[in-house]
C-alpha cells in the first residue's frame, strides 16, 4: 500500500496555546479514516493544519504528503497537489454565485452544473455563496464544490451535521462518491472524517478508526468497534489505553 | 449643499474659472467622426453605440447633439434645450426638483446652459429595453454645464443607462448636471449611471427626484475609474402613498479620486418605502459613503446599508449613515461596515486552489456585482455587460 498522507510527531499551537502535542498518523492511498474525540480536543486543528490554514503553527513535526513535505507550503499550493476540504462554517461570499465557485474549483465552467442537477441542487446555482443557506444546504455545497475539485484526499469535518435524514443519503452518496467507494479494487482516493454521532459510518465505510484526547492520539483501530466503545463507556474509557 | 470640496483649497467659484464654457469647443455631429479610441472609451461607460438593444440614443459631445433619436412612438426624447422651446420653457418642470441658489454650480448651470436630455415615458407605456443618454466630454479644460429632465408619466416604465464619459486623452474637465427626475403614479423609472472620467476631471451633479403614489424609482450608479473630484447628493422625496425609491451605488477610488456620494430620501407620504445601499472600495483615494432617510409619515420602511473595503494600506471611507424619524410609526435601520477583505474568504478560495490575488480578486469582483433586484432580465443582463465592460483594465 502506498502512503498518501504522513503525520509525524506534530505539534500545532493556535493562538500561542499547544493545541497538538506530538499527532502520529499514516493514510495509504485508497483508505478512510475517521477520527474521534470530544470537542476541544483538537480534531479540528488537525484539519486546518493537514489544509494549511494561517494561525496554525507547525511547533514540531512533519506532514508528508505523496512522498513530499508539505509542512510549510502555502494552502493553495496543498489544494493543487490534491487536499480538498468541506468547510463547516464557510463564509458567505457576496456577489459570488456557487455557479462561479464551482467552476473555479473544477476549472471548468460545465462540471459544477452537471454536478449540481445530478444531486438536485441546480436551484441554488445562481445563489450566492452560502448566502441564507441552511446547514444541510451548507454540507450539499461544500461537498459539490469538492466533487468539482476532485481531490485525493478529502478532509471532512462532521459532514453529517444539521442534516436531516432525507439528506443524510445524499450527502452520504456524495462522499461515497468523493472517496470512490463503488471501487473495490485500485480504489485511490482516501479521507479523514471527523464524526461524533458515527452515523456517517452508516453510510461511508472506514477503514481506521483514531480516538484524540487533549491533542493526542489515544486509540487506532476498526472504526466501529471504536464508535461501540465510546458509546458504552464514554471517552474515559479511551483515555485509559494511550497508545 | 455647501461645498464639500474640502481637500481641495480651490473654491467653488475658482474651480469655475478655471475651465472654459463647453460652447467654445468643438463639437461632433456624427457617431461615425469618434475614434477607435473613444468608442471603446464610451462603450466601457455603457454606451451601446450600434444602438441594438436600445431603443433610443442621447449622444451629447462637449456642448453639442451628436446623437438624439428615439425608435418608439410612446416616448418622447429631446434635447433639452429644443424641449424649453417647445414646451414654453419647461415651467412645469424645471428648476422644480432642484434650488438654481443652491450653490455656485446650479447657478452655473441656471445661467449658462449646454445642453441636456428631455426623456419622457407617455401614460401606460412600458419600455422593456433602455433608452441611453452619454454626456461626453471630448475637449481638455472644458467646463459641461447640462440640464436634464426625466418624466415618467402615469403607469409607464421606462430604464434609462447613463453613461458619462470624458475622452481617453483628456486630462482635466469640470462637468455640471442637474437632473430632475418626475415619477407619476404607479409608474417605474429604473436609471443607471456609469461614470467613467479621467484623472483630473471634477464633477458636481445636482439630482432631484419626486416619486407619486404607487411610484418606483431605482437607481444604480456605478464609478470605478479614477477622477479628481465628485460630489453628489440625489435626493428623492416619496410625496405618493406607497412610493418607493432604491439607491444602489458601487464606487471604487483609486489613488487621488475624491469622491463623495450618498442619497437622501424622505419618505414623506404613508407607506413609502426606501432603500440605500452602497459599496465602495478605496485603492488609496477618499470615498464619503453618505445616506440619509427621513421618515415624515406613518407605516414608512427605510433600510441603509454602506459596505466599505480597504483595498491599499492607506486611503479614507468615511461611511455616513443617518436616519431620521419624525413620527412613532416607523421602521428604519442601518449597517455599516468597513475594513480590509476578510481572511477567512481569501482562505476558503485558497482551500479551492486559488492563489491569494486570484481569490482577492474574485471577492472584488463579487462585491462590486450590482445585482439589483426585480430588473426584467433584458435590462439586467444589458447592466451586467457595462459593469463587466468598466471592470476591464481596472
Amino acid at each position: 500500500m502506498d502512503v498518501m498522507l504522513k503525520i509525524e510527531d506534530l505539534w500545532v499551537d493556535v493562538q500561542g496555546k499547544e493545541v497538538l502535542k506530538g499527532i502520529n498518523m499514516e493514510i495509504g492511498q485508497g483508505e478512510t479514516h475517521c477520527l474521534f474525540g470530544r470537542n476541544g480536543s483538537g480534531k479540528t486543528t488537525l484539519l486546518m493544519t493537514l489544509m494549511g490554514f494561517d494561525g496554525y503553527r507547525v511547533k514540531h513535526g512533519r506532514i508528508t504528503f505523496k512522498g513530499e513535505d508539505i509542512t510549510e507550503m502555502p494552502l493553495h499550493e496543498r489544494a493543487r497537489r490534491g487536499i480538498g476540504m468541506a468547510f463547516q462554517r464557510p463564509p458567505t461570499l457576496r456577489g459570488v454565485k456557487l455557479r462561479n465557485m464551482l467552476a473555479l474549483a473544477a476549472g471548468d465552467p460545465d462540471k459544477g452544473r452537471e454536478l449540481a442537477t445530478f444531486y438536485g441542487f441546480e436551484n441554488f446555482l445562481d445563489r450566492e455563496v452560502n448566502h441564507g443557506f441552511s446547514g444541510g444546504e451548507i454540507k450539499k455545497s461544500e461537498l459539490l464544490q469538492l466533487l468539482a475539485q476532485n481531490p485525493d484526499f478529502t478532509l471532512l469535518d462532521e459532514p453529517e451535521s444539521g442534516v436531516d435524514v432525507e439528506n443524510l443519503n445524499i450527502i452520504g452518496d456524495m462522499i461515497r462518491k468523493l472517496l470512490q467507494k463503488d471501487i473495490h479494487r485500485g480504489r485511490k482516493k482516501s479521507g479523514l472524517i471527523i464524526t461524533h454521532t458515527g452515523f456517517i459510518l452508516n453510510y461511508v465505510t472506514a477503514d481506521k478508526g483514531h480516538v484524540m484526547l487533549n491533542g493526542q492520539i489515544y486509540c487506532q483501530g476498526n472504526p466501529l468497534e471504536i464508535f461501540e466503545g465510546i458509546q458504552k463507556y464514554g471517552y474515559q474509557e479511551c483515555a485509559k489505553c494511550r497508545l | 449643499m455647501p461645498s464639500l470640496n474640502k481637500k481641495s483649497t480651490m473654491s467653488d467659484k475658482e474651480l469655475l474659472e478655471k475651465f472654459r464654457p463647453a460652447s467654445e469647443a468643438e463639437t461632433v455631429n456624427d457617431i461615425a467622426e469618434l475614434g477607435e479610441e473613444e468608442k471603446i472609451r464610451l462603450r466601457q461607460s455603457g454606451v451601446d453605440l450600434e444602438s441594438s438593444n436600445r431603443v433610443g440614443t442621447f449622444l451629447q459631445t462637449n456642448c453639442g447633439v451628436t446623437k438624439c433619436d428615439c425608435g418608439i412612438q410612446g416616448v418622447e426624447l429631446l434635447p433639452i434645450t429644443e424641449a424649453i422651446k417647445k414646451y414654453d420653457g419647461l415651467e412645469e418642470y424645471r428648476w422644480k426638483l432642484v434650488d438654481p441658489d443652491k450653490d455656485e454650480f446650479t447657478r452655473e448651470a441656471a445661467k449658462n446652459l449646454d445642453n441636456g436630455y428631455f426623456i419622457r415615458a407617455l401614460p401606460g407605456e412600458k419600455v422593456v429595453y433602455p433608452l441611453q443618454a452619454c454626456l461626453y466630454i471630448r475637449s481638455d479644460d472644458v467646463a459641461q454645464r447640462v440640464h436634464n429632465i426625466v418624466v415618467a408619466e402615469e403607469g409607464s416604465e421606462l430604464h434609462i443607462i447613463t453613461g458619462c464619459a470624458t475622452h481617453p486623452g483628456l486630462t482635466s474637465g469640470l462637468h455640471i448636471g442637474v437632473s430632475e427626475f418626475y415619477i407619476r403614479k404607479g409608474a417605474k423609472l429604473i436609471f443607471t449611471m456609469v461614470h467613467n472620467w479621467g484623472e483630473e476631471v471634477y464633477v458636481r451633479p445636482r439630482t432631484g427626484i419626486r416619486v407619486e403614489e404607487d411610484g418606483v424609482f431605482l437607481s444604480n450608479y456605478v464609478s470605478l475609474k479614477g477622477v479628481k473630484s465628485v460630489q453628489a447628493f440625489p435626493t428623492a422625496t416619496l410625496a405618493g402613498r406607497n412610493a418607493t425609491a432604491r439607491f444602489n451605488s458601487v464606487i471604487v477610488a483609486p489613488e487621488g479620486a475624491d469622491i463623495d456620494t450618498g442619497s437622501r430620501v424622505i419618505l414623506e407620504a404613508p407607506d413609502t418605502k426606501a432603500e440605500i445601499i452602497s459599496r465602495t472600495i478605496s485603492y488609496g483615494g477618499r470615498v464619503l459613503a453618505r445616506g440619509h432617510l427621513v421618515g415624515k409619515a406613518t407605516g414608512v420602511k427605510a433600510h441603509l446599508e454602506c459596505q466599505g473595503l480597504m483595498l491599499a494600506e492607506r486611503g479614507i471611507i468615511h461611511a455616513i449613515p443617518e436616519l431620521e424619524a419624525h413620527v412613532a410609526d416607523v421602521e428604519m435601520s442601518h449597517e455599516a461596515a468597513v475594513g480590509r477583505i476578510a481572511k477567512e474568504e481569501i482562505e476558503y478560495l485558497m482551500a479551492r486552489g486559488l492563489d491569494e490575488e486570484e481569490a482577492t480578486s474574485t471577492i472584488v469582483r463579487g462585491f462590486l456585482n450590482v445585482k439589483i433586484d426585480g430588473l426584467p432580465k433584458e435590462l439586467d443582463d444589458e447592466i451586467q455587460k457595462a459593469v463587466a465592460e468598466c471592470q476591464q483594465g481596472m
